[in-house]
């Protein structure tokens, strides 16, 4: 499944590249800087954007032209390394996979740090908890015996069967939309559980028992209260409440 | 200021940093800096796959994969360097698979494998099914996997900490160096993001795996993170940069974004066309067609928009064409690609072509290194100590133009081996060498030189200036003319950077700053690009003068090798740099002097490129 974003038909009206008129767009941001306030603030500016701009370009606007200490994360700029997790307009999304016309920009947008994890300054969160959490569930090909010569053989059925837990890049943005998350930053969160989930399923692994023991703790997948926030949130298009639940499952039947 | 001593320090956590890494700290205590966290590294964005001649599918042989490589580099790769890689390659995969990576599968549950462009069996006769895959996110999959087996080694990070210079015993700028003579790196300075202190890695053994520069470019498939910081230490440490001139241009970047769309495309039937819905890639490589190597492509898609035969309102980008193929295809091997267009240019991809255009994708040149992965502070003598392996080195393996694929590859088999290198002459190094007594003085006095400039031009005015300038003059297309405005206005720039000044005179996590420290590092990199292709008077990969359309191999079959000297230093023409071209082109405070490097030449002899 692909994540395909609301007004397709809309964007694909005006999707030559560049043939789209320019608009101005407001954002409200949350400014925090521990060095100038304990308080952090809401600023807005207003910017110029084109057609396929994105929300990252806006803050880039901002940052290049109108305030330079505006701080964020961000690198690849097009979805897949994951640095650039914000809450914009109140659901968590990669800045550089929003394009501004999608989030109604006739009203100010707001950008917010993702919720749940320390903000350090302005956008930015600190990500070694979540990372923490991350290691703790063995995110690696648990084998024995001796290594084939070869490859491993892996049909292709049992390929698929974790292929859309593979897709994560790790941006948090699954976690940080978890309403158990917000009130318990101790539990493991669906990026870990999802990251386990691609090992438990991987039929080449052995160390399916190890992490559903360690999931097992009362800060791992039983705190899950099925929202489908993180599903919603995943610019990733990863099932990541489905996963949860095969691990649920995956505990009770002993079944991977 | 800190302080710290390991035996080995990795600077940079993509491919290569972290597949050093893993074999570097199997015997000896190794670090790795990252200005990213590992996962955010570029390495992460490549698509379509890692070539190897396993033959899992059909014949192939890596004697035949060397011959492409050397082949579709135009005869400008070190031949015995290609080899390693390609009868190395085999190794590479099955190690990342035995590591955990999600390879696609045949039916009988081996690795997958699919075509790339240039990749050839038998020396040409047909594309060869020679690219193992994970879907159309190799790059990720191997990004992934390092890191989690890196998890499982307990490899130490230094997450976001700028690697801001390099220390070595000798100042190779001023310093006139004996042929043989020892020169030794002893470490590196750091600079931590979130704190805004210096840290100072003394080390015995240093590997640069800082990946590439594509920010020289406005239109590039490169993340904004791609400064080529390692290049640029080690350029402004007197060390030479090798063959800066051949960029490779990527033909299937989204049309006005450079958002990367993977030849995989074209790998699994996707076409290019033309306004006129002409296949047009037939009349330009009649045997492979779309699969021809990529700056062929490149080139043939820029001339058929400058000949009129653009698609769009403003003719300016040609069509990538996958409605002929089915649905569920798409979605089972180019499932990210195909949302990318979805995403950033709302066209749905089952029925409508892409738009596409040439973008900057990646630096076939770097620092100079040997098969090893030691670091050349000439065309012969190495750097004790100082190893380079990915992007931001030049081994050479990809000569004028890297063949798809060939990335994924090198940064798994000379990190491999620069990481296995290191550890070892860390061994045999007792005791660390000494560094200046206050080491981090140079890097301190850049920041704060930077910061308390109370105003001036802004970071971003510079930087968007650079990127116009060399779009516009150093991009598919050069001319003398074009290349010497691109030259003078970097000079220009050069001088403006003097006078640009950031807003964040904050301590903690200042991006601010270090985009100004990076913005340094594009306009050093984009000069020597700009000097080596005014001097090379020749076409050959992708490097493309329109006034000397032709390969000359009589004066040019030379790697060329850049120096930045001071502009007191002695006349390059007295012997003083190897190899010596005819061109030195000033820059006020310095010079930037050219030399040469022989290609080393095994079992093929240069022929004219047909495909």
């Amino acid at each position: 499944m692909t994540a395909v974003l609301e007004n397709t038909t809309e964007a694909a009206q005006d999707g030559q590249a560049g043939a789209v008129a320019s608009f101005e767009v407001t954002l409200k941001i949350r400014r925090y800087n521990p060095e100038v306030s304990e308080e952090a603030v809401w600023e807005e500016h207003t910017v110029t954007a084109h057609g396929t701009d994105r929300v990252l370009d806006a803050l880039h606007k901002i940052k290049w032209e109108l305030d330079g200490s505006l701080t964020f994360r961000r690198s690849c700029a097009h979805g897949v390394c994951g640095s650039d997790a914000m809450r914009i307009n109140g659901r968590n999304r990669l800045a550089c996979k929003t394009l501004l016309k999608d989030v109604n920009p006739d009203k100010p947008i707001t950008v917010e740090p993702i919720k749940g994890l320390p903000v350090v300054k302005d956008l930015v969160v600190d990500m070694e908890p979540f990372f923490a959490s991350y290691r703790e569930i063995m995110p690696f090909l648990i084998t024995s015996g001796n290594e084939p010569s070869r490859e491993n053989i892996q049909s292709q059925a049992d390929r698929d069967r974790f292929d859309d837990t593979t897709k994560c890049i790790l941006c948090a943005a699954c976690t940080s939309s978890c309403p158990v998350f917000w009130t318990d930053g101790q539990y493991f969160g669906p990026a870990a559980i999802v990251n386990a989930h691609r090992f438990i399923f991987d039929s080449r692994d052995e160390g399916a028992t190890q992490r559903l023991e360690i999931l097992n703790d009362k800060e791992g997948v039983w705190r899950c209260r099925t929202t489908f926030n993180c599903t919603e949130a995943c610019p990733r298009g990863i099932e990541v409440t489905k996963a949860i639940q095969e691990v649920k499952r995956a505990m009770i039947t002993r079944a991977f | 200021m800190q302080t710290h001593q390991y035996d080995v320090v990795i600077v940079g956590a993509g491919g290569a940093g972290m597949r050093a890494a893993l074999e570097a700290s199997k015997g000896a205590r190794t670090a790795v800096i990252s200005k990213l966290y590992p996962t955010r590294s570029h390495t992460g964005a490549a698509q379509g796959g890692m070539c190897a001649a396993l033959a899992n599918v059909e014949e192939d042989n890596w004697e035949w994969h060397t011959f492409d490589t050397i082949k579709g580099g135009d005869y400008l790769v070190d031949q015995d360097a290609a080899e390693v890689m390609a009868k190395e390659a085999i190794d590479a995969v099955l190690d990342l698979e035995r590591m955990g990576l999600p390879f696609n599968r045949t039916p009988e549950g081996r690795i997958d494998q699919r075509r790339f462009g240039g990749h050839t069996r038998n020396h040409g006769e047909a594309a060869v099914r020679r690219a193992c895959y994970a879907a159309d996110r190799t790059g990720h999959m191997i990004l992934q996997t390092l890191y989690q087996n890196c998890v499982k080694q307990d490899v130490e990070f230094f997450n976001e900490f700028y690697v801001l210079d390099l220390l070595t015993d000798h100042d190779l700028t001023t310093e006139d160096i004996e042929d043989g003579a020892e020169v030794n790196a002893t470490g590196v300075v750091a600079y931590d993001l979130a704190s805004g202190e210096t840290h100072v890695f003394q080390a015995k053994a240093i590997i640069f795996a800082t990946g590439g520069a594509g920010k020289i470019f406005k239109t590039t498939s490169n993340a904004h993170t791609l400064t080529g910081d390692g290049m640029a230490l080690a350029y402004r440490r007197g060390l030479p940069l090798e063959d800066m001139e051949f960029f490779q241009f990527h033909p299937t970047g989204l049309a006005g974004l450079g958002i990367l769309l993977s030849e995989a495309a074209r790998g699994e039937g996707g076409i290019l066309r033309n306004s006129e819905g002409e296949r047009f890639m037939e009349r330009y490589a009649p045997t492979i067609k779309d699969l021809a190597p990529r700056d062929i492509v490149a080139r043939s898609m820029a001339n058929e928009v400058r000949e009129g035969r653009g698609a769009g309102p403003n003719k300016d980008y040609v069509l990538l064409d996958l409605t002929h193929l089915e649905p569920a295809h798409i979605d089972a091997k180019l499932p990210d690609i195909t949302e990318f267009a979805r995403t950033y240019l709302g066209i749905e991809p089952y029925t409508e072509p892409v738009p596409v255009y040439p973008t900057a994708h990646y630096a076939m040149g770097g620092v100079p290194t040997n098969i090893k992965g030691e670091v050349l502070r000439d065309g012969h003598n190495v750097v004790k100590g100082l190893y380079a392996a990915g992007e931001v080195a030049c081994v050479s393996v990809h000569g004028s133009n890297r063949l798809g694929t060939n990335s994924l590859l090198d940064i798994n088999v000379f990190g491999k081996r620069s990481g296995r290198s290191a550890a070892a002459y860390a061994q045999t190094v007792e005791q660390h060498l000494p560094i200046p007594e206050n080491p981090a003085a140079r890097v301190e006095a850049q920041l704060s030189e930077m910061r308390d400039r109370p105003e001036g031009e802004r970071v971003a005015e510079v930087r968007k200036a650079l990127q116009e300038t060399m779009d516009a003059n150093a991009q598919v297309f050069r001319t003398r003319e074009s290349l010497e405005q691109a030259a003078a206005d970097i000079r220009d720039l050069q001088k403006r950077y003097k006078n640009v000044s950031v807003q964040d005179k904050g301590t903690l996590f200042n991006t601010d700053l270090l985009e100004a420290i990076e913005l340094g590092f594009l306009l050093d990199i984009a000069e020597v690009t700009v000097v080596a292709a005014l001097n090379r008077r020749e076409s050959r990969g992708g490097h493309y003068r329109e006034d000397y359309p032709d390969r000359d191999d009589t004066n040019y079959m030379l790697h060329t090798m850049a120096y930045r000297r001071p502009t007191s230093a002695p006349d390059a023409a007295d012997g003083h740099v190897e190899g010596y071209f005819d061109h030195v082109e000033d820059f006020g405070d310095y010079k930037v002097v050219l030399g040469s490097k022989t290609v080393t030449q095994t079992r093929y002899e240069p022929m004219e490129r047909k495909y």
